[in-house]
């Protein structure tokens, strides 16, 4: 076992740390507090994403010849710690940046690679993805969404549902059914849609916590051209899981450090309310510190395993096992260190703006998206123990 | 970045794998603990040849000289082997104490397994911390919870100001059993009144040597803990892929299926847990104490609840006393007892995270 990073890597994270001291916008940890409307929220970030693009710190895991550093999976995660450790804000692009783009660069054309990635890069366009659909949460292979082909056009009708960014995305990766006759994984498409086509409705999807992160798309005889498939037809499913895995080995990444500034700030809260000197609530804080550092140690022994020649695997069920039930448990004990101020969403006697009662109704959601606990226990259950499949 | 064992440790672990396998199948680790005398005297020549009584004891005391996550390499196999009697007792908890107390010479035939040594730590009321202890280095008063007291030769006394070697037939030591559900390690109470003994460090060298050997056989624990959740999973999931019921293999049930699930997550993750605790030891990072506590509250719980879960996914076979689950379910009730539980170790993060300020991922020793 040798954890230390190499000269190298710490020349890597010296440069970022630097960078960010001097680049992290000085009004963003007001403002974050603020309640400000989503689209000018919005262009704030995009205009952050832009200086990141510009200094090189966007997509820094993508190819050199596709704008990115070429950087090691650990140059990649410590560019997502600083980020978090600096409290900087997040990347608006973050689903091109992590999942599209990745995906047109293993599986798209030349003329796709240059057509979109840079625009990725620098935030120009913005990027959502049209996987689940009312009917198709967690058994995904069974959508309907579906693409008929028109001359040297697809004509795509259908529903899709908890799409992130989708009131800001430009384009859309869309999975679509092309093969009604095959089995239900086997006829899917992955395509690429411009948002602005005729028969493209956005509506956005009010969660419990009161804002729109999420949006319904609803498609009505868009017309995509033939050349905007990526990868091969009826191959969809794969070209989507592939993104999948990004989407889980990435996910949670910067968490641990996240959830570190969050126990921090709340121990700070506990002494200085007395609540420190709680034996009940002690126990429940040092909980859960003690499992955001598991989850820290999971996390670099999983990284270490695909370092060191192995692919990614189930690590990714476990990572988001782990970073979303903890989650859901560190929001609860906050809301128990907070007392009678935990349920305050705003206004001059909430602790932090309110930040904590919006992160403990946002936890609710954490094992439901990017695949719920039950399908990750599935995976690990079927995949890794070799338990016969449950369903 | 490496965080996982290194070619040398892979082959420690399979060495060890296979020697346990052979030497110490499942029906000889319950006869041994069924027998009242879990200390097979042969047995421990045998793993004395391999070296493994002196694998983290320095070559200048005696012993291999290898680190801490060697050690923890082999306690997780010993773990899953179940073996009892007193590995856990001699080589890693005295002979850390003996060697960070300076006392060579004792160190030395430890790590050749020649003597067979145990701590005398814990107190009345299950005290056990150096700083709350009562006896002093007249050695006057009883220890209790001595792990296999009955097949050692010597009692390495930890006192509140001092570290004394005792011969455990000396003249003023008498002992007892203390009957544990795990019988594959038994305890004891140990009664001194004055007995003869060599002084091994006094005063603040004495609290570090027995601070030190507290924290090193904490880790070790913690990984030999991983290896009996390992087992437990393995032996459920085993029978969860056998065991038919409604025409279909158990396993193929979700509740089911999602309970083996958790055993390995848990057992992951604790895994993880120990390895670094054993590092950032050996390697006498700042964040070593948070490192230790952190594996053994995470350990504590989760090897309990593996074992628990064990039982369950077995249904009526997991109570019987045919099952080897219990075994190591009363082995995770008897670890998690000893050096500090899930609270207590709680309660350390919190000290060392929650009172003081802005120390972060590395706590003040």
């Amino acid at each position: 076992m040798d954890l230390d990073l190499t000269a190298q890597e710490v020349a890597f994270r010296d440069e970022a740390r630097e960078w960010l001291a001097a680049n992290v916008p000085a009004d963003w940890a007001e403002r974050r507090r603020r309640d400000e409307p989503m689209e000018e929220r919005f262009a704030y970030l995009r205009r952050w994403q832009r200086r990141c693009f510009d200094a090189g710190w966007a997509g820094v895991h993508w190819p050199r010849e596709y704008g990115g550093r070429g950087a090691t999976l650990i140059e990649r995660l410590i560019v997502i710690e600083e980020m978090a450790r600096v409290g900087a804000p997040h990347l608006p692009g973050v689903i091109g940046l992590e999942m599209v783009g990745p995906t047109i660069i293993a599986f798209g054309t030349e003329a796709q690679k240059q057509r979109y990635l840079a625009k990725i890069l620098s935030g120009e366009e913005i990027w959502c993805q049209g996987f689940s659909e009312p009917n198709s949460g967690s058994d995904l292979a069974s959508l309907r969404a579906d693409a008929r082909l028109d001359g040297d056009h697809y004509v795509v009708n259908g529903q899709k549902v908890w799409t992130s960014y989708g009131w800001a995305a430009d384009w859309c990766e869309l999975l679509v059914r092309t093969d009604a006759g095959a089995a239900s994984h086997k006829g899917l498409t992955c395509l690429l849609v411009d948002m602005k086509s005729p028969g493209v409705t956005v509506k956005p999807l009010r969660q419990m916590t009161g804002e729109s992160e999420f949006a319904e798309l609803f498609f009505e005889n868009v017309r995509v051209p033939v050349e905007n498939a990526v990868g091969q037809v009826n191959d969809g499913w794969r070209v989507a899981l592939g993104t999948l895995m990004y989407e889980r080995a990435t996910l949670g990444a910067g968490m641990q450090v996240t959830f570190r500034r969050q126990y921090e700030r709340l121990a700070e809260i506990a002494r200085q309310t007395g609540k420190s000197g709680d034996a009940v609530l002690r126990q429940k804080l040092a909980q859960s510190r003690m499992e955001m550092e598991v989850m820290r140690l999971a996390q670099m022994r999983s990284v270490s395993r695909i370092v060191n020649g192995g692919v990614p695997g189930p690590e990714g069920s476990l990572q988001k096992i782990l970073w979303s039930e903890l989650n859901q448990r560190l929001q609860q004990t906050a809301m128990e260190v907070l007392g009678v101020y935990g349920q305050l969403a705003g206004g001059a006697e909430a602790v932090d703006g309110g930040q904590w009662a919006y992160a403990y109704l946002r936890a609710r959601g954490n094992t439901i998206e990017a695949g719920t606990s039950e399908i990750q226990r599935n995976i690990i259950g079927h995949f890794v123990l070799g338990l016969p499949r449950s369903y | 970045m490496r965080f996982d064992l290194s070619d040398e440790q892979q082959l420690l672990r399979s060495a060890a794998r296979e020697f346990l396998t052979k030497e110490l199948p499942m029906a000889e680790a319950r006869r041994l603990a069924d027998s009242g005398d879990p200390h097979d005297r042969r047995l421990w020549r045998a793993m004395a040849e391999q070296g493994w009584t002196g694998l983290a004891i320095a070559e200048a005391h005696g012993g291999c000289g290898l680190g801490l996550v060697d050690l923890a390499v082999l306690m997780e196999e010993m773990g899953r082997a179940l073996l009892g009697g007193p590995f856990f007792a001699s080589p890693v908890f005295a002979g850390t104490m003996l060697e960070a107390a300076g006392a060579y010479e004792e160190a030395a035939r430890v790590a050749s397994g020649e003597r067979v040594a145990t701590v005398a730590l814990v107190e009345e009321g299950g005290v056990w911390e150096p700083e709350k202890l009562g006896m002093t280095s007249g050695l006057a008063g009883r220890k209790l919870f001595v792990q296999e007291a009955a097949a050692a030769d010597l009692l390495v006394v930890a006192a509140r100001d001092a570290v004394v070697v005792v011969e455990r037939g000396a003249a003023g030591v008498e002992m007892g059993e203390m009957p544990g559900m795990d019988t594959t390690r038994r305890l004891s109470w140990v009664k001194l009144a004055g007995p003869a003994g060599k002084v091994a460090a006094r005063g603040a060298a004495a609290v570090a040597a027995i601070d030190r050997a507290i924290e090193v056989a904490t880790a070790a624990l913690c990984a030999e803990m991983t290896g009996g959740m390992q087992r437990v999973q393995d032996l459920a999931v085993q029978y969860a892929k056998t065991r038919k019921q409604f025409g279909q293999p158990i396993g193929k049930f979700q509740a089911v299926q999602h309970a083996c699930a958790d055993m390995w997550v848990m057992t992951e993750c604790s895994r993880a847990a120990a390895l670094y605790a054993a590092y950032a030891l050996d390697r006498g990072t700042a964040d070593a104490r948070f490192a230790v506590s952190v594996a053994k509250a995470y350990a504590s719980d989760a090897y309990r609840e593996c074992g628990n879960r064990g039982i369950q996914v077995h249904g009526g076979m997991g109570f019987t006393w045919d099952n080897d689950t219990h075994y190591y379910y009363k082995r995770a009730k008897a670890s998690e007892a000893a050096l500090g539980d899930a609270n207590y170790h709680r309660e350390r993060i919190a000290r060392l995270t929650l009172d003081e300020r802005g120390e972060g991922n590395e706590p003040r020793a």
